[in-house]
């Protein structure tokens, strides 16, 4: 269900109907930017970020140091793991 | 692709699974006692069985694919009600690709568009307004559907719609909330759930507190997940860490996206636009009270069921039809009776066959060879 | 009763001189009178069709092309003769355009079985109304195409139906070749171990149709990938690669060109999913749609089963060639599950890959 993408705005086409052109891998559509933007977040601040599009819609912004924790997180684990296996591999040899 | 690939790196992804293997080890679930987890939304289904995951994962541990698959919950009753609307002249009905092969109770909208009506595929909301605008002498109808993270866009492209005035352009609205729904399958004493995978897009909009009844209530542990595999992978290892800790909570893995308040713009545009109905019917789960959306009063020049004449029929699914009890995570999908002999993806009798996001079709399409497999190592 | 006084009368041969002449056809339009069997149709023919597709006056007369069985037996000892209906709009596409994919398209099919290429038909559906410059421009775009594959056109039909009866334009070509001698390949004859090699990057065509049509507004530069096969195969040939099976991965991708071969040799067909070559942008395109570029049309790709100490070798000819730059290994013939394609997810994770039941719809929501 709700299949989005990330993409990143590109520029702004429409401020007004707050409409921006977004990059998803290389192919682009105008996206209705509506939802990423309110007082902190003014339209022209869009350009250059990342948003996850929905339908035509940038539904989110991405976080980058959010997403880098992530991924930081998961590889910590597969690390743990790894020193997990290497000590149980001692163990039982 | 930024933000994709990364959380599809396969070496981590098995290292991660090494672990998902040891924390249900310490759990002491084993095939003959797995760890059930229902993924409630059909996108998890969909990466879960695209990527694998489901003959990557240990025996003891199963998945169980959930209702958020808005295809495959739609009512037979509603998809005539959408063929009887598109088969009505002067109309162009718009929709996305995902309801055209969907089964009514005579045909799909693939045959009713054969038989010449004006149906369309569209990909945002927003491309059936231009077309309204495009064909002034023509009623353009949009087939709203799926959860809330769908909702906003039909809710914005009615204010759009309305601010700009145009007269020809309506929704047939079939959009559902997942809460109502959680709800039902939570109150059904047949459940065997242990925890959720929550739905990350539909999060993204609501907010973390709306679950917050699953933990207190139900003392189901309940992580919001993003949709790549590593996502997946990860929330499971945080489910599994909330077991070990005997806690329950709302967790969120899916922090790049998901704002703890969800997303105030879009919640406020459908508060303006939508209400919720007394009762919706779901396909295999029945009638849920509050689970669907209906258009405001003030937004009734755009509403498609006022404006045309529909049959409104409540059409009983097909007898032979168990996708409720899959729905529910009752069954899975090979122990319904007519699953890859009556019901394949050609001839589908249920919806769950008909999306790629359905349980069934997943299993069918790409899960046949390592849920053999499975089974066979646990005969 | 006429006597040659009366032809000799400046007048007579005014009009005479003109009426010899070729006919050129002015109308902006195509109408029915371009199809109704008279002057206006062979002013059609004349002027806009034969020049185009490299025929001469001659060549026309008759209603059929003749052979010179001789002739043709130099170049082998079968015949394959394959004909293709191309319906495709829009018209004209990023990479193509109808009349190029309807020669590349049928010069395909026949090179797949090892033949080689040599004449074609063309047979015209047109719609009334269709301007006379799309037709000239598609037709041009034929002879062109059949000229840079050495192939010519020796025959053809043309009607013109009333409006709404057809989509502007409809092309059939038919196409016959000569496999030469001991050539034998066929899609039963994949052997457990033969490797399975593709000719460079997927979805490209079918990426390139959806966004010409407009309806997703989306921007992209993916073009299709419309091309004539036959030197790249002839490439192999020469180099004494054994084919064993070949086929032009069209409608349906590369997933049902391999269901095909899987059932047709009873072997499972091990694609490695991390092998695939997919242009980025097509990948973006797929991820936006909820499509999966393995079931994508193409109209320059193809897949061949060659064994597989032949490997290193095929894959350098294919990429020493412009249409093979980026030839892949993407997949490995197994004795069994028999008839069944499987896909390594490139995450660890193995998944079956089926054939399409029919088009692939968007996934959005
Ligand atoms: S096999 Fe068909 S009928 Fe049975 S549950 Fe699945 S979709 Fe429904």
């Amino acid at each position: 269900m709700c299949l989005g993408i990330p993409g990143q705005v590109i520029e702004i086409q429409d401020p007004v109907r707050k409409l921006g052109l977004v990059d998803i891998g290389g192919v682009r559509r105008i996206t209705n930017l509506m939802c990423v933007v309110d007082e902190d977040h003014p339209i022209e601040s869009c350009v250059g970020a990342w948003v996850l599009v929905h339908v035509g819609f940038a539904m989110s912004r991405i976080d980058p140091d959010e997403a880098q924790r992530t991924l930081d997180l998961l590889r910590e684990m597969g690390d743990l793991q790894s020193e997990l296996q290497t000590i149980e591999g001692k163990g039982t040899s | 692709m930024r933000f994709v690939s990364e959380f599809r790196d396969p070496a981590t992804g098995k290292k991660v699974l090494q672990q998902i293997e040891q924390q249900l080890r310490q759990l002491g679930h084993d095939a003959s006692h797995p760890l059930k987890i229902m993924e409630v939304c059909g996108g998890h289904t969909h990466t879960i069985f695209k990527f694998g995951l489901e003959g990557m994962l240990p025996p003891s541990i199963e998945l169980v694919h959930g209702p958020g698959c808005p295809v495959c919950v739609l009512p037979v009753g509603r998809l005539d009600d959408a063929i009887a609307i598109a088969s009505q002249p002067d109309v162009i009905f718009t929709t996305f690709g995902d309801t055209l092969r969907v089964p009514g109770s005579q045909k799909s909208l693939l045959q009713c568009k054969a038989e010449g009506a004006d149906i369309r595929t569209v990909y945002s909301p927003t491309d059936a307004l231009s077309l309204a605008r495009q064909h002034p002498q023509k009623k353009v109808v949009f087939f709203g559907i799926g959860f809330e993270t769908t909702a906003p866009a039909t809710a914005l492209t009615l204010l759009q719609a309305r601010e700009e005035a145009v007269s020809n352009f309506s929704v047939f609205c079939n959009h559902i909330t997942i809460i109502p729904t959680l709800e039902a399958i939570l109150a059904d004493p047949s459940l065997r759930i242990d925890g959720f995978l929550g739905p990350g897009h539909v999060t993204m909009v609501i907010g973390l507190e709306p679950y917050t009844f699953v933990c207190d209530v139900h003392k189901k542990p309940f992580v919001i997940s993003g949709f790549e595999p590593l996502d997946v992978l990860q929330s499971l290892v945080m489910l599994l860490e909330q077991f070990r800790q005997g806690r329950c909570f709302v967790e969120n893995q899916y922090k790049r996206l998901v704002q703890p308040q969800g997303n105030r713009v879009a919640q406020q545009a459908m508060q303006t636009v939508f209400e919720a109905r007394e009762h919706f019917e779901w396909r295999g789960l029945g009638s849920i009270p509050h689970s669907g959306l209906r258009l405001r009063e003030a937004f009734s020049a755009f509403d498609a069921e006022k404006h045309f004449a529909i049959p409104a029929q409540q059409v009983a699914d097909p007898k032979a039809c168990q996708c409720g009890d899959v729905l529910k995570g009752a069954i899975k999908p090979w122990q319904c009776k007519v699953f890859g002999t009556a019901c394949t993806p050609e001839t589908p009798i249920g919806a769950c066959m008909v999306s790629s996001e359905g349980a069934c079709a997943a299993y069918y399409n790409y899960g046949r060879l390592s849920t053999s497999r499975k089974l066979e190592a646990t005969r | 009763m006429t006597s040659s006084k009366d032809t000799e009368h400046p007048l007579f041969q005014r009009i005479e001189g003109v009426r010899q002449r070729t006919g050129r056809v002015r109308d902006p339009i195509v109408t029915q009178a371009h199809g109704g069997g008279g002057k206006a149709m062979r002013d059609l023919i004349d002027d806009v069709i034969c020049g185009a597709l490299g025929m001469s006056a001659q060549q026309i007369q008759e209603d059929q092309a003749r052979f010179s069985l001789a002739a043709l037996a130099q170049y082998g000892d079968r015949l394959a003769f394959t004909t293709d209906a191309y319906v495709v709009s829009p018209l004209f596409f990023p990479g193509g355009d109808i009349g190029k994919l309807a020669v590349n398209g049928t010069i395909n099919d026949l090179a797949v079985s090892g033949a080689i290429p040599l004449y074609l038909s063309c047979s015209l559906i047109i719609e009334e109304g269709l301007p006379m410059e799309t037709l000239r421009a598609v037709l041009q775009s034929m002879g062109e195409a059949a000229r840079a594959a050495s192939v010519h056109f020796v025959t053809g039909d043309t009607k013109v139906v009333p409006r709404g009866a057809a989509d502007q334009l409809f092309v059939t070509t038919t196409g016959i070749g000569v496999i030469p001698q001991g050539l034998e390949i066929a899609a039963h004859q994949l052997q457990p171990n033969d490797a399975i090699l593709i000719n460079g990057y997927l979805g490209d065509h079918g990426a390139a149709i959806l966004v010409a049509r407009g309806e997703l507004q989306l921007e992209t530069t993916i073009e299709s990938d419309c091309a004539a096969l036959h030197g790249l195969i002839a490439a192999l040939h020469d180099a004494g690669i054994t084919i064993r099976a070949m086929r032009d991965i069209t409608r349906g991708g590369l997933s049902a060109v391999l269901n095909e071969l899987a059932q047709a040799s009873q072997v499972h067909i091990a694609v490695d999913g991390t092998k695939l070559p997919i242009r980025p942008e097509v990948q973006g395109f797929c991820e936006i749609l909820g499509f999966d570029p393995i079931h994508l049309a193409n109209e320059g790709k193809l897949a061949l089963a060659v064994p597989s100490e032949q490997i290193e070798q095929a894959l350098k000819v294919m990429h020493a060639h412009p249409l093979g730059q980026q030839a892949a290994h993407i997949a490995t013939c197994r004795p069994t599950p028999a008839g069944l394609v499987t896909l390594d997810t490139g995450f660890g994770g193995e998944r079956i890959l089926e054939m399409l039941v029919g088009e692939q719809l968007p996934r959005i929501c």
